[in-house]
Formats: C-alpha cells, structure tokens, sequence
C-alpha cells in the first residue's frame, strides 16, 4: 500500500499541451476516482502514473519513491482496461497467473495466488475457460483477478465497467467497494459515469480540460462546488443556473440551484413559471418549466405528479441549497 | 414482388455461371489430364495412333530415377523456403509495423519486388549469383580472403540454396502485407497489459504477438507450401533444372517429358500424381493445425 503524488505533471502530444501542470495526492488507501468530460485527460493521466503514456514534465512519486520514469512493471501497480484486454489463447487461469509466471513464481504459490484471488472473485468454476467463454461480466472480474494477484500497491481502473448493462454494472460497483474495503489498496478509478463516481469515492478528482476543478469527498463537492463547472458535472440532473438581476439579488454573478431544491406549488411560490414538459421516472418526476423571470428551469419532485404542458405553477427555490458564484468562483456565504 | 417459392431452383441456376467456369478450367483439364495418363499420347500427332496403355505411366513414373531426384528437390526446396520466406515477412512486418520514421515510405518500397516480373528478378539475381565481378562474390572474396570466385549457380551445393533466397526475396511481400494486416488487429492493450505483467519485448512476442498470429500462420503456411511445390519460373529461367538435375523441381522435369520430350501421357501421369500430392499436404496441414476457436 502506498500513496500517489503526482507533482507539476504536464503531457503534450507534440504541441497540444493536453495536462498543463497537475499536482493531486491520491492518500494511502483511498479510493480516488477521476471524473470529467470525455478529453478532459483522465485516462491520459492514468496511463502516467501506470506508465503507459510517458510525463512531458513534473514527477509521480509511489510510497514516497519516485517512479517518474521506471518501467510499469516496476512500479507496483496494475490496471484494468475497458477492453478487459485478457489474453485471448489463455485460460482463466493463466491469465490471472500471467504477471506471477513471468515473475518467475514457484509453481505451487502461483497456483494458491490464482486460486485465492479466484475465489475472492467468485471465477473458481471457471479456471479452466478462456476468455471468449465468458460473460462480460465474467470477464471483469477475471481482469480485476489479474491486477489482485500481483498484489500492486496501486489499483488503476480505466472505465472498467463501460461495457456492462446497468443490472451487472450497479452489482460490480457493490462488489469493487467490498474489494477495496477487504484489500485496502490504493485504488485509482477513472469514469465519467457520476452514480459510480457518487457511490464508490472517497475522494473525488473533477478534471476539465487537463486541469483539476476540484478535490474533495462526494457530498463535499455536492454540497459546496467550488466552481460552475463542478455544480454542473456533479448532480443529475444538471444544476440550473440563472444569470442575471436575480443572481445578483443572491450577491453573485451566478446562481446555481438543483432541480432537487427546488419546489412546485399550483397556489402560490417565487417564481411563475409554465409547464414545458414533464418526465416521469415513477418513483419521481422531472419538470421542465419556462419561467419569464428565470428562464428555463428542470425541476425534480418526488412522487408521480400530473403536470400537463402549459400548467401555470410556482417555484421557490430552496435558500440555503443554493450555490452562488462569482468570478468563476464559489462565492464565500 | 419478387417470388421465393421456387427459392431452390434460382439458387441453383444463379450458381450455374460460376459452376460453368469452374468446371471449364478446372474439372475439364484435370479429367483430360487424367484420360492422358493412361495413354502414349504425344505432344505432335503421329502416324501412329495413340494407344491406350494401363498404368504403364504411373509404373515408369514410380520406376524413374530422375522423377524420384526431382521429387527430393522440391521437398528439399519447400523445407529450406518456407521457413526462411515466412521468417523474413514475419520479421519485416513486424518493422513495418512498429512507429519507425518514413513507416509509408517504407512499405511502399517493401512491396517492390511484387511489382517485378519474376524474369526480371532472376535476371537480377542471376548477375549477383554469377559474375565474377557482381557483389555476392565481392563479399566472398573479402571473406575468403583470396581472388578466387564462385559461380553461385554453377555448383550443385549452392544452386539450391541460391534458388530458395531468391525465390523467398522475389515473393515474400505477399505474405508480409498478410502478416501485417494480422498484426494490425491485434489490440494494442495486450501489450499494455503484457508491459503492465513484466513481460520483455521478446515474452511480448512469444505471449501477445505469436499466438494472436494462429490463424495468420495457418493459412500462410498451406499456401506458402504450395508456391514452394510448385516451384517452376526461377528454375526455368535460371538453372534450367541444373546442375545434373540438382535443381530439377517436379514441375519442371513435367515440363521437360511433355514439352521437350514431348512425352504429354507421362508429363499427364507426373501431374495427375502432383496434384493429389499437393491437395493431400494441404488437407493435412488443415487437420493437423486447428484454427484458433476449432480446437
Ligand atoms: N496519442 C495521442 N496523440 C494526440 N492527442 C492525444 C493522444 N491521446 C490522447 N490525446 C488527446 O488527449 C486528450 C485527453 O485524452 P484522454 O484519453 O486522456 O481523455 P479521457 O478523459 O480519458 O476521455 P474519455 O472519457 O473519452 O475516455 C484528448 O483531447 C485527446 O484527443
Ligand atoms: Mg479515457
């Protein structure tokens, strides 16, 4: 187990300067996961502190060492691709046991790693297969195994599971918690999904463009984004924000308020506003509504509602959930 | 609207054009080659009609000293080129493939000697083997140290070995351009993963490259083989099956008995025998080696 430190870090692809200059400490043990635009630089810099992509600039430190050029062999970590990238001629078995074979591993203790890590994994049944055998959710786990085996001092996740349908991936998201709880480890975790990023977190990195908006645990950047850019990548559905006379009302340039604090009243309410459409998702409804004060506004009430398109309603936005920014930044309240 | 209820017979006459053509160049030659074998026929008509004369042909052929020397030349010729063609295409695609400078440039010259008539590459080859003064012998006489040179074609020794590296430089492209289509489609994060897992640059082949090739191999293995069984052009141009027969490949000595001897029922007995050779190594080849996801 160690930490990451990752110090005045740049990347460039010939002249595209694609991570200007990062600095971000991922603590021991935490799980850190990166979110933010597709481009924004995520897998870019995953791949560097893996060593994978090369560091136009700066120094990643592992446990205090500084790995900024080791090979990524030796850097003690191990990473699980999108693609899963298992070697398709090799069983389970040998797949899990590659990094151990080449390591030059008795026999016998390379059989009881890929055997504890099978049965960590649930994959024992299926030792014996190769991967075009497999489910992809089988598959996961067998190039989840492949990273345990090695027992890395850092776990690096690439969007691991993009390519699950939404049952499979919310049971691996419950299933990645309990193996970071039971290891301990390290673990970097790239998405650009926010359930995940929500749920599994301790520390949330939000990247725009190369650069950090932002780090902090998940409600902590829920609760008090400290940029526009952060209000609105965190949260679904996105954050309104109004400009204008009724920001400055609120003493910023911008204001920000989720559609979850925000509530409708057919009687009486701050702002009228005029049914556009309305999304029912059963256990809650969104409402989009055009107002002449504050433009368009989503709003999200529990509950199914009826709200035909063209019903006059009320929103009053809730006072101390709103975010108010000014300058490009949280305005101190 | 179109009707599928006679489905059966539209399949069937769509097939008959290529069928026609199919059995117009293939079927039809081989069962005349076949009715030949078993007969004198002659290149020239004659006075004498042709007779038909048994397995008379195949007894000769199997009794035939030189059909025997010619046989041994094309499986030696086979087991030297295979190898050594298949390894240069493997090797220079893989350079091909790499992030080398100039990479387009490259591959386009790579695929040059395609673009030769094969007369021309031997008349080529022929001047390094042969003249005292071209380069091959410059280099051995650097090497050997004396003024001394070697007509590399000349001597029963070298003549083959000169055939198989000329043979393999005048055709390998063909199978590097097929080497380096396989090793395109094979994902890049295998070797990220493999880089991740310690592997060296030489495990990375051995784990990642090799086997994701199988397939590639396979096939370019049964159809190397058979360009090597068939062997003729080079031979024919250069050597012309010399010295004493050292480089008499089987196609050349059926040239030979039918259109120099004229001999066209024996030449007929020769080819009918080459035929069921070449398809019974190839069907094996297919057996003994599974495609990946068949085993
Ligand atoms: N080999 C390369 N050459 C040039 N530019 C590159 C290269 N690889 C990545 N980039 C650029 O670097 C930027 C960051 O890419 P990166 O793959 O890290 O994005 P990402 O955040 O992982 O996006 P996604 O969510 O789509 O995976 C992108 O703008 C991309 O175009
Ligand atoms: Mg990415």
């Amino acid at each position: 187990m160690a930490d990451v430190r990752i110090a005045s870090v740049t990347k460039r692809y010939g002249a595209v300067e694609v991570v200007p200059s990062l600095d971000l400490h991922i603590p021991e043990g935490s799980f850190t996961v990166l979110v933010g635009p597709s481009g924004c630089g995520k897998s870019t810099l995953l791949r560097m502190i893996a060593g994978l992509e090369t560091v136009s600039g700066g120094t990643i430190a592992i446990g205090g060492r500084d790995i900024t050029h080791a090979a990524p062999s030796k850097r003690g970590v191990a990473m699980v691709f999108q693609s899963y990238a298992l070697y398709p001629h090799m069983t389970v078995a040998e797949n899990i046991g590659f990094g151990l074979r080449l390591a030059g591993m008795p026999k016998s203790e390379m059989e009881a790693r890929v055997r504890e890590a099978a049965d960590i994994l649930q994959l024992g049944p299926l030792l014996d297969r190769k991967p075009k055998q497999l489910s992809g959710g089988q598959r996961q786990r067998v190039a989840i195994g492949r990273a345990i085996v090695r027992k890395p001092k850092v776990f690096l996740f690439d969007e691991p599971l993009s390519n699950l349908d939404a049952a499979l991936r919310a049971q691996m998201r419950v299933e990645l918690s309990e193996l970071h709880q039971r290891l301990g480890s390290t673990m970097v975790y790239v998405t650009h999904d926010q359930v995940e990023a929500m749920t599994m977190a301790d520390q949330i990195v939000v990247l725009n463009k190369g650069c950090i908006e932002q780090v902090g645990a998940p409600m902590d950047l829920y609760r008090a984004p400290q940029t526009p850019f952060v209000a609105g990548f965190i949260g679904s559905p996105k954050m309104n924000f109004i400009e204008g006379p009724i920001a400055r009302e609120f003493g910023g340039e911008l204001l920000g308020i989720r559609p979850e604090h925000v509530t409708l009243s057919d009687r009486e309410g701050r702002w009228s506003c005029t049914v556009r459409h309305a999304e029912h998702l059963g256990g809650e409804t969104l409402v989009h509504l055009d107002s002449p004060e504050v433009g368009r506004l989503t709003v999200k009430v529990s509950g199914d509602i009826a709200a035909a398109p063209g019903v006059q309603l009320y929103a009053t936005p809730g006072l101390d959930t709103s975010h108010v920014f000014k300058g490009g930044l949280r305005a101190p309240s | 609207m179109p009707s599928f209820s006679n489905g059966r017979s539209q399949e069937v006459a769509m097939l008959v054009p290529a069928m026609l053509c199919l059995v117009l160049i293939i079927v039809v030659p081989f069962a005349l080659s076949v009715g030949f074998s078993f007969t004198d026929q002659r290149l020239m008509p004659r006075p004498i009609p042709t007779r038909f004369i048994g397995v008379t042909n195949y007894e000769r052929m199997f009794a035939d000293r030189l059909f025997w020397q010619a046989i041994g030349n094309t499986v030696l010729f086979t087991v030297l080129v295979v190898p050594f063609q298949l390894a240069i295409s493997l090797t220079v695609a893989m350079a091909l493939n790499a992030a080398i400078p100039f990479r387009g440039l490259f591959r386009t010259v790579a695929i040059l000697p395609l673009l030769l008539p094969i007369t021309v590459v031997v008349a080529i080859w022929a001047v390094l083997y042969r003249i005292p003064t071209g380069p091959l012998n410059a280099v051995y006489q650097l090497f050997a140290g004396s003024e001394n040179y070697i007509d590399f074609i000349g001597g029963s020794d070298t003549a083959m070995v000169a055939l198989v590296v000329l043979s393999a430089w005048a055709t390998f492209p063909y199978q590097m351009l097929i080497y380096l289509a396989g090793l395109q489609d094979v994902p890049g994060d295998l070797y990220e993963a493999a880089e991740l897992d310690g592997a060296t640059a030489w495990q990375r082949f051995r784990f990642v490259t090799w086997p994701s090739l199988r397939n590639v191999n396979i096939f370019l293995l049964i159809i190397t083989t058979i360009q090597a069984l068939k062997l003729f052009t080079q031979v024919s141009v250069m050597t012309r099956g010399g010295p004493n027969g050292s480089t008499t490949t089987i196609i050349y000595y059926l040239f030979q008995q039918g259109f120099t001897s004229q001999k066209i029922g024996y030449a007929s007995a020769i080819s009918v025998f080459f035929f069921v050779a070449v398809t019974t190594i190839a069907v094996l080849q297919r057996v003994f080696l599974k495609n990946e996801g068949e085993a």
